[in-house]
């Protein structure tokens, strides 16, 4: 860890602004992703802005009837919402499916869109990766890439976004709202929030320098029968292989976002019109354009079968 | 005392205290916090600075230049230490690679340097100013590729084995197998990281640490300091894990004693998560060929097992084949060992060397032959029990329950339950199915030794350099002294793992309960001796209540220290007996597994393990190690791989977000029988060691369940839902 200066935000808006001020500057939420990162150097901020006091730790309704969820509402908290429980049962239990219950205390909904890949190539300093050190090349392409992504990938990056409780938002339409260092205020669509790779994966997410998450807004509860299916080595406590969010109608019609398989969570809208069809279908053009490697190419039928497990499962309820 | 003639009836078999399930002694330190490990020594010293080691990023090749400035220049930096400064270092026979790298690197995360600073922070953050600039050499990463340039192995003493003619007999089988099995490398990831606090007084040097073996330590720092092995001593009363990962000296040790010499005061060292796997050693991979011939009516006639593993030069090959030139019968056999030259970190003992892979390799063969020959497997193993060495049909077995430990399993798991056919037990979404699987391992005998005090509060004070790696020691330790000297256990008290107490075993290859105790019992007798001595008692008295009996005297236990402690130190040393009769231990292991028939995952039910390893000396505790020793067989069954990079030649995955063990939703419900047996060839104790008999097997047993349960044979360890993925069942 490289010696630091802190400071605690009072406002987003300062905090965007102190953020600008600063380059290299961090926020810093929960800290269960960027203090590990920190100890490793692969995160070396000169500055740690705190947002963990800016009273944005309320969830609340919308005049649209959904829900805003604040930055700072941590993850124990959301997936315990009764709300959220009743009407958004695919977040609560993405939630829960992730981590342990010491650091779903202190992670945070913002903190968790930010989440950071686990590829181990990123995560060893002295081997090459893009995303820590753009232009260092790959170190996973060629290398062991069981954990990583077969589609969206690009020449650069294989990483995925480890995320679970991001891929439920992606399936519910979800909003991130934010402040930019100058004050202006904007509303990202999740499906535009995180990005794919390209030749510039260490630029993960469509945020400005210095722009702060403020909210997470849920759309008006759309019903159905909402899953999410995580395949992973062990029972708890891992990354998913895949995951599966989905919200399954009484008719057969649905939504569906994939996990583990990508820079981001990953859904294609024209692919859930096959719903009724079953899973194969729908994998078929989910997953259409995939480039799996050798080590990885398992997750392409695992996502049809786990597509398959939520479809009967939904029938079955 | 020299054991030489098997035990007779002696104290231990009063079993008033020995044979209880006693809850540990230390167990209040330990969950209180209380019982201080390695790096949480603040009080033995004073002025601790703080060390950090820097790893090689190459795996082989040669250190160029080294710039320090820097580093040097970095906040709170007292010193650095790399091979230009270090002096001559001599290497342990124990050590295959060296411990500091320097010009050569030998292996990934080989130490390159320490940084010793005033906060543990700034040691880290000044580690990372350290430049190296390297020059990369070739270098052979990959087991399979290297499998064909493979030798013979000179260190090992037995490589190969042959008893008449096993190709003949193979040849001439109706019924036979021939398939290979693979297992991966594999972390000892326990949970207390290596770690020691080195200080000089003068040319003399203390190391707290953590250790299994206190006198290989102190000897193997001597020689590789290059001082005399009086001048140091080694300290590890309490140890959080180690699994054979602390079975040899290690850069902790070694960078923290170099360190503290430069930096003219004490300083502490952990390895840092990320650098155990690759810094360290690990349990190597293998590749194993069985083949297995038989009569149709399920006897074996030709067994053949050949093992092919890696690792650095001069390094040892994991001894896979081991178990099956005892397990079987058969009249015609062959074992094989062959080394590849792997420029991976170098490869050793884990927890059940040789038979841990090896059982995962053989019981899933017995199982496929089973099968072939339309055999319970279960049946298929008792038909080919032995109650010889089936190489040497004169040398029977001590002790020998293999076939009990099976049908008494079978029984109580509900065999008979099982479907012979796979894929046809459904509940809901998951295929379900069982497994079983023999577990053995061989009984080490190694000579230890201790001291006994007696004070006259008849306290019974044991001293000996044995250590308690997690396992019970301190406990059975003391239920053998109380035992012995007729007290009760909380007039025990026992001190361990102090390099100037008596050399005893040590703690490793299942060697140490068996044989620590048997150094307690043999300094208690001598003890008993000076105490009836004292008493003017017969020798052949009575210890018990706190009074000592003979002749219709007794007199208080306590009187015999009226005019002084009373001291009394022996060692337990062995004859042939192991030579003419072989000591072993026996399992059954029971496993219910589901698969799910959509993602391939699994989730074990149940598990059963029946073992027959001599007397239980503390049946929790012996407890305690089988499960945890099932809880890692499960690991290895199901997720644990060091991932091999083939190109840059590391384990990728080297922390423990990235090299996954079982967490407690992986581990179901687990039982464990012991049967009566007391072994009097083994020592006085008539116990032997239980400590690893729990993992072998079990990776079979539950690879067999799977296999029960969805019809998928896989034959390469981790059985992960990828190698499956395309053989279940299709779904809607």
């Amino acid at each position: 860890m490289k010696p630091f200066t802190y400071e605690r935000a009072a406002t987003p808006a300062d905090a965007a602004a102190s953020a600008a001020r600063t380059p290299g500057a961090r926020f810093i939420g929960g800290g269960t992703n960027l203090l590990d990162l920190m100890k490793l150097q692969i995160e070396t901020p000169p500055h740690l802005i705190d947002v963990g006091h800016l009273k944005l730790d309320r969830i609340e309704d919308t005049p649209e009837g959904g829900l805003r969820i604040g930055a700072h509402v941590t993850n124990t908290a959301l997936a315990s919402d009764a709300r959220v429980r009743r009407d958004y049962g695919v977040v609560s239990r993405a939630i829960v499916a992730g981590a342990s219950g010491q650091l779903r205390n202190k992670a945070t909904t913002a903190g968790n869109l930010l989440q950071r890949t686990r590829c181990p190539y990123f995560y060893d300093t002295n081997q090459p990766c893009n995303k820590r050190k753009p232009g260092s090349g790959c170190g996973a392409i060629g290398g062991y890439s069981r954990q990583l992504a077969v589609i969206g990938t690009s020449d650069a990056c294989i990483a995925t976004y480890p995320g679970d409780m991001a891929v439920a938002m992606r399936v519910l339409d979800a909003t991130v709202e934010t402040v930019s260092p100058g004050g202006a205020k904007r509303a990202i669509p999740i499906a535009d929030f995180h990005r794919l790779p390209g030749s510039t994966p260490h630029i993960e997410t469509t945020l400005v320098p210095g722009e702060v998450i403020t909210a997470v807004t849920l759309p008006k509860p759309i019903g159905g029968t909402q899953m999410y299916l995580k395949v992973r080595d062990r029972a708890s406590y891992a990354f998913a292989l895949v995951s599966v969010a989905a919200v399954i109608q009484r008719d057969g019609s649905g939504r569906v976002a994939v996990g583990g398989i990508a820079h981001k969570p990953w859904r294609v809208e024209a692919a859930e019109a096959d719903m009724p069809r079953g899973a194969k279908a729908v994998a078929a053009r989910l997953l259409a354009g995939a480039k799996p490697t050798q080590d990885n190419a398992f997750k392409i039928p695992l996502v049809e079968r786990t597509l398959a497990a939520a479809l009967a499962e939904a029938k079955a309820a | 005392m020299k054991f030489d003639t098997p035990a007779t009836t002696n104290p231990i078999d009063r079993l008033r205290v020995v044979g209880k399930p006693t809850d540990r002694i230390d167990g209040k330190y330990k969950t209180t916090g209380t019982a201080p490990y390695a790096y949480e020594r603040h009080d033995v010293v004073a002025n601790q600075a703080y060390g950090h080691i820097v790893g090689a990023a190459i795996a082989k090749g040669r250190i160029e230049r080294i710039d320090l400035a820097e580093a040097q220049a970095a906040p709170g930096v007292i010193a650095i230490v790399t091979a230009a400064d270090a002096g001559p270092l001599g290497k342990a026979q124990t050590n295959t690679a060296k411990l500091l790298a320097g010009p050569d690197v030998q292996h990934y995360h080989q130490a390159v340097a320490i940084v010793v600073a005033e906060t543990f922070e700034q040691a880290r953050a000044a580690g990372a100013l350290v430049r190296v600039e390297y020059a990369r050499a070739k270098g052979a990463y990959d087991l399979a590729g290297a499998k064909s340039g493979a030798a013979t192995p000179d260190k090992s003493e037995h490589p190969d084995s042959a008893v008449a003619d096993f190709a003949g007999a193979f040849a001439a089988a109706p019924v036979s197998i021939d398939a290979t099995y693979t297992t991966p490398d594999q972390s000892h990831a326990m949970m207390e990281p290596h770690a020691s606090i080195a200080s000089w007084q003068g040319d003399k040097l203390t190391l707290w640490t953590s250790h299994q073996m206190i006198a290989w330590s102190k000897r193997d720092l001597a020689k590789t300091m290059g001082i005399p092995a009086a001048n140091v001593r080694v300290d590890s009363p309490y140890i959080g894990g180690g699994f054979g990962g602390k079975l040899f000296l290690r850069a902790d040790a070694v960078m923290a004693a170099l360190a503290a010499r430069k930096a003219g005061r004490p300083v502490k060292v952990a390895l840092a998560r990320p650098m155990i796997a690759n810094n360290t050693t690990h349990r190597p991979a293998t590749i194993q060929r069985i083949r297995i011939g038989a009569r149709r009516d399920g006897t074996i006639t030709a067994i053949g097992h050949e093992s092919w593993s890696g690792n650095l030069a001069d390094g040892s090959p994991e001894m896979a084949v081991q178990q099956t030139r005892l397990l079987y019968a058969g009249a015609n056999r062959m074992t094989r060992t062959r080394l590849a030259l792997l420029d991976l970190p170098e490869g050793n003992a884990m927890r059940a060397p040789g038979e841990a892979p090896g059982l995962m390799a053989l019981e899933i063969a017995m199982d496929e032959m089973a099968e072939k020959l339309g055999m319970d497997p279960v049946s298929f193993r008792v038909l080919n029990d032995t109650q010889v060495d089936p190489e040497k049909p004169e040398r029977p077995f001590s002790q020998r329950q293999l076939v009990k430990c099976l049908q008494d399993g079978a029984a109580k798991f509900g065999w008979d339950k099982r479907a012979a056919k796979p894929g046809t037990v459904r509940d809901g979404r998951w295929l379900v199915g069982m497994g079983v699987a023999s577990a053995f391992r061989n009984n080490m005998l190694m000579k230890s030794a201790a001291r006994v005090r007696l004070n006259d509060k008849g306290v019974v004070t044991v001293e000996t350099d044995m250590t308690d790696i997690g396992t019970g020691t301190y406990t059975i330790i003391a239920q053998t002294a109380a035992e012995m000297m007729g007290v009760p256990l909380d007039k025990v008290v026992v001190k361990l793992g102090d390099s100037d107490f008596p050399a005893s075993a040590g703690s490793g290859g299942q060697w140490g309960a068996n044989n620590s105790t048997s150094g307690v019992y043999a300094a208690c007798a001598k003890l008993r001796e000076a105490v009836t001595a004292k008493l003017g008692l017969a020798t052949d008295a009575v210890f018990e209540d706190s009074r000592v009996k003979a002749g219709g005297r007794s007199a208080k236990l306590t009187d015999a220290a009226r005019d002084g402690e009373l001291v009394a130190e022996d060692l337990i040393e062995y004859g042939d007996l192991d030579k003419k009769m072989q000591q072993s231990t026996f399992g059954g292991h029971f496993v219910e597994a589901a698969v799910d028939s959509y993602t391939g995952e699994v989730r074990i039910r149940r598990m059963l393990a029946v073992c027959a390893a001599g007397r239980i000396l503390n049946p929790k505790s012996a407890r305690s190690q089988v499960i945890g020793a099932m809880t890692m067989g499960a690991g290895a069954a199901l997720m644990e791989e060091l991932a091999v990079d083939k190109r840059f030649g590391f384990f990728v995955n080297h922390d423990l977000a990235g090299y996954e063990v079982p967490v407690h939703a992986d581990i179901p419900h687990q039982e464990v029988v012991f049967l009566d047996e007391v072994d009097p060839q083994s020592s006085p104790m008539k116990a032997k060691g239980v400590g690893e008999l729990g993992i072998c097997g079990v990776g079979a047993a539950i690879a067999n369940a799977i296999y029960n349960a969805c019809g998928v044979r896989v034959r390469d360890y981790p059985i992960t839902l990828d190698k499956m993925i395309d053989r279940l069942p299709q779904v809607a």
